[in-house]
């Protein structure tokens, strides 16, 4: 397929990565914070049931990740190598506690004893918790800016990437993604569990709120590039107030009982953060700091206009396909969980 | 130690523990497809009972399969930071591709073969069975034509950039189907087929040995036997026609497989070896006259050549891809022969009075990971000093920021999560088949049962 000139490949491959990303972040995001909560939870059978209620789910909506991955690699290659090896204790940690994630859900029922089960109850949330706060750090990183050097390599150290603003956006990732997976425990679970479920999302939206308004302040002070095109075109702050509506609406939605419509508020919330990230950092990649002239952007980063357009065409023709039948298995798992003999 | 051998071994090490798993997803999943089939056209509740049990270990080896596998595209950004700038173009299409096509399709329907038993009809939950093994051989597909690529580059043209030379894709096609992508393809499948018909095979022998189960473990035990001789025959087609394809497309590679430093006409095959490569020559040698030049050519008067005619930096470790070569076919033909003995025994109904074959049967379940982790090696330690062939050495491919302390640090973590990960792997799989099929599954329950009944 050949595309028009008109079209701007590379800011649609901007779009189309931050669209798995955020993706990602929305299914991965409950995920995790199930697993973040995890041990909140008091009875062997009240964890088994937080485990089954992401438990035909999570492997999907990890491939989230995987394919965003792919798509970066694939479209902005340099972005790929200058991140992935300049963040390099981060990224192997992040994938150490992916794994711990993963196996300690296939693991942890299959066997009786106490400390078998303790030990991936621990794993579980362990890996969940980690895996938020490093996403949560490398979001910050790419925000903040880090040093890159002429030839576009990263010119950091570990320790540097560590610096209170990114911790910042990791504690407060964690935070969001509890809230997220607080909701959808109260979507999923009915009784003794929900109830504790709905004092888990007062609690972790008051903490996310905090969270979320130290960033903003932070932001505002000390990383005013973040908020330079807001800034200049007034009506963007839509964006932003769609934003705090949403938040504002979760409470509202709990307190009546429209549990899926406090869910997709979350939703909303999280798809209007990661809408501001992108138009802010656009036409960025990753910011380089301090020396401006070395960032990696859609242009300096890219494929070739060939390559753009053939995965293009890979994500036209697959993505629809993708999508619909995601949507029929949430279909058929949609209900409060039941435990059987094949769950975990 | 210094950084490209660390990585090296790294990703020697990752890739390695992860082609442990995805071979057995891909295999059990066909044998799932035969059984959960048996069971919609038969009606035969043991052919259920058999779809359960299997679809258990398949949940634990896929398990292990996607947490391991993410590693690896990682791998691609973190240590081979300047190998990923160079192939971006190229390699990175296909991986996106295999995201999106295979990975999506089998973790999504993976959930309905899981936990969807009372949840959907028969017939969709066949549906999804189908859909989880087709999902398992697209990546299979996506991952080896990548890797083809790096084998045979096709369909591209070097351009220069400010950060250096780059591979730019020129023909999408052409790069799918690169000279190798086929024969690679299939020999790769085939091994993943016996990799799970083995396995079902032992389990099933197992049983036999120790009167457990019977009526299970025969049953399993033809559908696996079936699997595994389809599979094997076809694995020795596919290995053939593979290795005339390294002849043609990787010359130094097949040399390095036979040993060959000379280049000459009557070529032997050779069955055994050790090279010494000091003196580039056989320590020890049992060869069949003009059999290599009659295996490549078609006759036995063909040229095959030999190391000569490459520069000493551009050939591969010579003994170790001898050995690792030797290694596979050596097993591969051996699989075939148990397959064979297993089949004929089995069609002369006296397989189960034979305990020193079901002996075999239970320890042949190690044949295909073996073939298969030694083919890996061979082909991937045969493509060296390249890391995308004759384009850009494996030395060049490193991250340029990555210190040999990091690669360690990272190395030796993974080595004591997988060590773990292996372990709990071994305990539990173990576990369930001590545990063996559950006798209340020869009754299907829920959503099944009802649409029997219906269509009864």
């Amino acid at each position: 397929m050949t595309y028009p000139e008109w079209l701007d490949l590379n800011a649609v491959w901007f779009v189309l990565v931050g669209v798995l990303f955020t993706g990602y972040a929305l299914l991965d995001g409950f995920d995790l914070g199930v697993g973040a909560l995890h041990l909140f939870s008091r009875t062997d059978e009240q964890r088994r049931i937080m485990l089954n209620s992401i438990g035909p789910v999570w492997d999907g909506n990890e491939v989230w990740l995987v394919t965003g991955g792919g798509a970066l690699f694939a479209a902005f290659p340099n972005v790929y190598a200058t991140v992935f090896s300049g963040f390099y204790l981060a990224f192997v940690l992040l994938l150490v506690a992916l794994i711990f994630r993963a196996v300690a859900i296939e693991f942890r029922s299959k066997q009786p004893m106490t400390w078998w089960r303790r030990m991936w109850d621990v794993g579980f949330a362990a890996g969940s918790l980690t895996s938020a706060l490093l996403i949560g750090v490398a979001m910050g990183n790419i925000a903040w800016g880090v040093p890159i050097d002429d030839r576009g390599e990263f010119a950091g150290t570990f320790i540097g990437l560590l610096h209170p603003y990114a911790l910042l956006l990791g504690v407060t990732t964690v935070a969001l993604f509890m809230m997220h997976g607080a909701i959808y425990l109260v979507m999923k679970t009915e009784g003794e569990l929900q109830n504790l479920a709905r004092g888990w999302v007062n609690r972790a939206m008051i903490f996310f709120i905090i969270c979320y308004a130290v960033t903003t302040m932070a932001t505002l002070l000390y990383v005013p590039h973040m908020a330079e095109r807001v800034r200049a075109n007034p009506w963007l702050f839509s964006v932003a107030l769609v934003n705090m509506l949403a938040i504002a609406n979760i409470p509202r939605e709990i307190h009546h009982g429209h549990d899926l419509r406090a869910f997709l508020s979350s939703c909303t919330a999280m798809i209007a953060l990661m809408a501001l990230f992108g138009l802010e950092m656009f036409p960025n990649l990753v910011l380089s700091n301090p020396v401006r002239a070395n960032s990696l952007t859609i242009y300096n980063a890219a494929s070739s206009p060939k390559t753009l357009g053939i995965m293009l065409t890979i994500a036209i023709t697959g993505v629809p396909v993708v999508l619909a039948y995601t949507a029929s298995i949430y279909w058929i798992f949609r209900g409060k969980v039941r435990l059987d003999k094949m769950s975990y | 130690m210094d950084v490209l051998l660390l990585s090296r071994l790294q990703f020697a090490f990752t890739v390695a523990f992860h082609y442990l798993y995805p071979p057995l997803s891909i295999g059990l999943g066909v044998s799932l497809v035969v059984m959960e089939g048996l069971w919609l056209k038969t009606g035969n509740p043991v052919y259920h009972q058999m779809a359960r049990f299997w679809t258990r270990v398949f949940a634990l080896t896929f398990a292990i399969g996607v947490a391991t596998g993410i590693v690896m595209e990682f791998e691609f950004g973190t240590n081979w930071a300047s190998y990923s700038r160079f192939v971006g173009d190229v390699f990175g299409s296909a991986l996106a591709a295999e995201g999106i096509f295979a990975f999506f399709l089998e973790s999504g329907f993976l959930a309905i073969l899981l936990f969807g038993w009372d949840k959907v009809g028969r017939k969709l939950h066949y549906f999804a069975t189908w859909m989880v093994c087709l999902g398992a051989h697209f990546s299979a597909v996506w991952i080896v034509v990548a890797n083809s690529w790096q084998q045979t580059p096709a369909g591209y043209r070097i351009e220069q950039t400010a950060n250096g030379p780059r591979a730019v894709i020129t023909d999408f096609w052409q790069m799918v189907f690169n000279p190798s992508s086929l024969d690679r393809l299939s020999h790769t499948l085939c091994g993943a087929w016996q990799a799970g018909a083995f396995l079902v095979i032992s389990v099933s022998a197992f049983y036999l040995l120790r009167r457990r189960h019977e009526t299970f473990a025969k049953a399993s035990m033809k559908v696996g036997l079936g699997v595994a001789l389809v599979a094997s025959v076809l694995q020795i087609v596919t290995g053939h026609s593979s290795a005339v394809g390294v002849a043609e497309n990787q010359p130094a590679k097949l040399a390095a497989f036979e040993g060959r430093y000379t280049t000459r006409d009557h070529a032997p095959l050779s069955l055994a070896g050790w090279i010494d490569e000091q003196q580039e020559d056989f320590a020890f040698n049992v060869e069949v006259p003009g059999m290599l030049s009659w295996l490549v050519h078609g006759n036995t008067a063909g040229v095959v050549r030999g190391l000569e005619e490459f520069k000493p930096e551009d050939r591969p470790p010579v003994n170790a891809s001898f050995q690792f070569f030797h290694l596979m076919v050596a097993v591969g033909f051996g699989l075939l022969g148990l397959a064979g003995l297993g089949s004929w025994f089995c069609w002369r109904g006296t397989l189960f009075q034979h305990r020193w074959l079901l002996w075999l049967l239970v320890f042949a379940v190690l044949g295909p990971q073996l073939a298969n982790q030694a083919g890996w090696f061979a082909a991937e330690v045969g493509r060296q000093p390249w890391i995308v062939y004759g384009e850009l050495r494996t030395s060049d491919g490193l991250s340029a920021v990555v210190t040999s302390n990091l690669v360690l640090t990272s190395l030796v973590l993974f080595t004591v999560v997988y060590v773990l990960l292996f372990a709990v792997f071994a305990y539990l799989l173990n576990d369930k088949i001590h545990h063996g099929p559950d006798e209340t599954d020869l009754i299907p329950s829920g959503a099944l049962a009802d649409h029997r009944r219906a269509d009864a």
